[in-house]
């Protein structure tokens, strides 16, 4: 395994890349009861156009599948592997997002079995008939769920409004007559072409033995058998023209309206370095403007247009991007327009640098302290990894950030053809 | 096997816990204030937190004092209130980077419990109160904050269970507040109240991470010099009423998903010599995916995407939650009764007890990995008054058995079944 050693953080990583092409990354954590490990497939909700392993035409699979599949997998012939990780005393979960599906578990005994269990079960698909009908119930309660969240409907609104074609703009779970054309051969197409270790990360974190761990993993693989790796043909296009609609109200029985207001990428196809320095000259961009030592935050909310759950967030991935700012308002409308002002008032006049070096170190704090969480670490390294990018390297590039930078993302991100607002009221209040 | 060099100490009537450890690369402080919960004090206690993050003394605003955290490598500041039993516990963590981490070797630790000091002990005050302008605003936020339960349902619905199922108990009070309570609140009533928080509640404040000991002591020795006389402590909670009988609450909203919630009263509570065997029957009953509300709910029935339960330490509670189709209600009540029963006459085999135990015992470790999930398991001790820590759980919970798992289970007494639907049903 090969060492990568982070001085400053006093961590070091190991990484190989086996024969079949998975990539394994193991973190030691010395002191820390836990281990925690993912297993992550490139394979989320905007997947759903694809040449499918060993065919040549492309095909379009139903919406929600991949986080159909995610359910599925805990499936086996002897039952139930959540049983299998209870007996060995670890918790088991798993996600989908737009781009990744990730098993994971965490242990403080019997590791090493629940890391074997971890590669079994993502690795041998089982499904039938009857068990993926029966998964359809679950899964229409679960989207039944979000239905009735006015946090998740305000974000889904906001990704509505900006984008005409990209599946990103389409709910993980799908919706219930989506979901309901689900078949068991859909799901083996889908897993024989996106679950190749070529396409998978596995990392490990915790108070593990770094080399008896690489051992168990390089053995449990090469029991294994795998077609050799193709680079899989994904048919989804990035989408970068300005936003689909501009505005749109969201009608629930809510006390409180939400407005969000997002900005959609106009390039999403930086990788790697450029991304990584792209996306944190923009989070400390919306900090300065919105966080809470800032000008706008202190009098919005000493006017009561916002209250604690007032946020901002961006996300980036290959083919789509935005970021999305808003929460709770008892006044809607004065919290677009703040919003707005607050951007157009950055964007007249020069940053002082005072202020970019604070939110600087401000965020060089944030980011040692999310390595005290070994999930974060996992996640975010296996994102980071997806998009050409180390974790790793956050710290030195935040430390090399100018206000220069952080300006031209200013010109370049917040541009009004790109803007949107996505408001959830009940229009029976109002 | 159990990594915890804790140690404590008096100081200026506090109780102060000191955790050494290089695990993490933060230091954390948090202070938890605890005094009995009850309705004449609830609101004005709840809004302590935010009052006190909105300016200190040298701090005049909010935007100042995010300023100087900011400065400090982004530490963290956040205030918390929470029900522990019949306790109301307010929180204050603040957490910076350890300096080892840093270049500019800037001295935080002392520059950090020194700020934390002044939020806490020096407040902003105008003509002896705390500031109009202030209070106004955080009445606002809390009132919003209640108003926000309604549209988290699940929320809302335990919420709603509470209320009904402890009628006339302190345990049915909101950790909140209430929003009819706040007009009755100025700023002399909420400063009142702060000073005998101060002076009155027991004080907890726990020092978690990689720091210098020498440094530390003369800090805390610098810093905390204020005279506290801490009340004598009350119990934990009040005991449940002897007869129960079963009640059925039904309640109408736009929703499209039901809620259902079920109350149980166990009669445990945190340091009974059964607490353990409790926590194992909840384990096996609803407290994992592997339990029987999840097998028989979930994955045999399809009723629901979540079935799940959990126990309130302190004051003996199991709470079962679902959500579920509206016409599903009847069977997925028939069916948690029917497992609440299988529960009661041992129909689960050694296999599932060592299981769930090993699954107990990995949580309250992986627990020790964070600094906050440390206090949450370590402050149980506080609330009950007792001498109880952590090592010794772990090998209490290794010792239970079959039949103490079954009686335990056998004093579940269900209380409530609370039903949130949809308006047309």
């Amino acid at each position: 395994m090969k060492p990568l050693k982070f001085k400053q953080l006093e961590e070091t990583l190991y990484y190989e890349q086996l024969d079949n092409g998975l990539d394994v990354y193991i973190l030691p954590k010395p002191g820390f009861h836990k281990t925690f490990a993912t297993f992550t497939t490139k394979y989320g909700s905007i997947d759903n156009h694809f040449v499918p392993l060993g065919q040549t035409e492309p095909v379009k699979v139903p919406d929600g599948i991949a986080h159909f599949l995610e359910h599925k997998m805990f499936e086996s012939e002897e039952g139930d592997v959540f049983h299998t990780f209870g007996k060995q005393g670890a918790q088991a979960n798993a996600f989908t997002s737009f781009t990744r599906t990730a098993y994971l578990f965490s242990s403080t005994s019997n590791v090493n079995q629940n890391v074997e269990t971890l590669l079994d079960f993502v690795q041998h698909p089982y499904f039938t008939d009857e068990t993926v009908e029966k998964e359809k119930g679950i899964i229409g309660q679960e989207i039944t769920m979000y239905d009735d969240d006015p946090d998740w409907r305000a974000y889904f609104g906001t990704i509505e409004n900006m984008y005409s074609s990209h599946p990103v703009k389409i709910d993980i779970a799908g919706t219930i007559p989506s979901i309901s054309k689900i078949t068991k051969e859909d799901l083996y197409t889908c897993y024989e072409t996106f679950y190749h270790p070529s396409n998978m990360l596995l990392f490990i974190v915790g108070s593990v033995d770094v080399n008896e761990m690489m051992q168990l993993v390089r053995a449990n693989q090469s029991k294994k058998e795998f077609a050799d790796p193709k680079p899989i043909e994904r048919h989804v296009k990035p989408e970068g023209t300005p936003v689909d609609r501009a505005e749109h109200v969201v009608a629930m029985p809510v006390h409180t309206p939400k407005v969000f207001v997002g900005f959609k990428e106009s390039n999403p196809t930086r990788q790697g370095e450029e991304l990584l320095k792209y996306e944190l000259s923009l989070n400390v961009l919306l900090d300065l403007m919105f966080g809470p030592s800032s000008e706008a935050y202190e009098a919005m909310y000493e006017a009561g247009i916002i209250n604690e759950t007032f946020a901002f967030d961006y996300t980036a991935e290959y083919g789509f991007g935005f970021s999305i700012i808003g929460g709770d308002s008892t006044k809607p409308e004065e919290l677009k327009e703040k919003i707005i002002e607050t951007i157009a008032a950055f964007k007249q006049r020069p940053l002082a640098k005072e202020e970019a070096d604070r939110a600087i170190k401000k965020k060089i704090g944030a980011f040692l302290r999310s390595l005290n969480s070994p999930e974060n670490i996992a996640n975010e390294f296996t994102r980071y990894a997806f998009n050409g990018m180390n974790l790793f390297d956050v710290v030195p590039v935040l430390e090399s950030l100018e206000a220069s930078d952080l300006e031209t993302v200013l010109h370049h991100h917040f541009k009004s053809e790109y803007r949107t607002v996505a408001t959830v009221k009940d229009e029976d209040m109002s | 096997m159990v990594d915890l060099q804790v140690r404590s100490s008096q100081r200026a009537g506090m109780n102060i816990h000191y955790w050494k450890t290089d695990k993490f690369k933060t230091v954390t402080f948090l202070l938890m204030a605890k005094a009995p919960l009850n309705e004449r004090t609830l609101t004005v206690r709840a809004l302590i937190p935010s009052i006190l993050q909105s300016g200190t003394k040298n701090y005049s605003n909010r935007k100042q004092l995010r300023r100087k955290l900011d400065d400090m490598y982004g530490a963290i500041l956040t205030g918390d209130v929470q029900k522990k039993g019949e306790q109301h516990v307010l929180s204050f963590r603040m957490e910076i980077a350890s300096e080892r981490f840093l270049t500019g070797q800037q001295p935080l630790l002392k520059e950090a419990l020194s700020l934390f000091k002044e939020v806490v002990f020096e407040p902003r005050l105008e003509d002896g109160a705390f500031a109009k302008a202030i209070v106004e605003q955080e009445k606002r936020a809390l009132s919003q904050r209640i108003a926000a339960i309604y549209d988290d349902k699940m929320r809302y619905a335990n919420v709603r269970i509470t209320e009904e199922m402890f009628k006339g108990e302190a345990f049915s009070l909101p950790a909140y507040g209430r929003v009819s309570d706040l007009d009755t609140l100025d700023e002399q009533a909420i400063y009142q109240a702060y000073e005998r928080m101060v002076t009155e509640d027991r004080f907890d404040l726990y020092i978690i991470g990689a720091y210098d000991e020498n440094e530390l002591t003369r800090s805390i020795e610098e810093l905390f010099t204020q005279n506290r006389q801490p009340k004598a402590e009350g119990q934990a909670a009040a005991k449940s009423p002897v007869h129960i009988t079963e009640k059925l609450v039904t309640e109408n909203q736009k929703v499209k998903q039901g809620k259902l919630h079920i109350g149980f009263r166990t009669h445990t509570t945190f340091g009974d010599e059964d607490y353990e065997a409790m926590q194992v029957a909840n384990g096996i009953f609803g407290g994992f995916p592997s339990s029987k509300l999840f097998r028989n709910v979930r994955e045999k029935e399809s009723l629901a995407y979540y079935a799940a339960s959990r126990l309130e330490s302190h004051k003996g509670v199991l709470m079962v939650m679902a959500g579920i189709e509206f016409n599903k209600f009847e069977r997925a009540v028939a069916i948690i009764k029917e497992q609440a029963e299988a529960m009661k006459t041992g129909e689960f085999d050694e296999e599932t007890i060592e299981q769930t135990k090993a699954m107990l015992i990995n949580q309250m470790l992986e627990a020790i990995d964070t600094p906050r999930g440390f206090v949450e398991l370590s402050y149980h001790e506080m609330v009950a008054g007792t001498t109880y820590p952590i090592g010794e759980r772990i090998e209490a919970l290794k010792k239970v058995t079959k039949t103490d798992i079954v009686n335990a289970a056998n004093k579940w007494e269900l209380d409530t079944i609370y039903f949130l639907k949809g308006e047309s049903e």
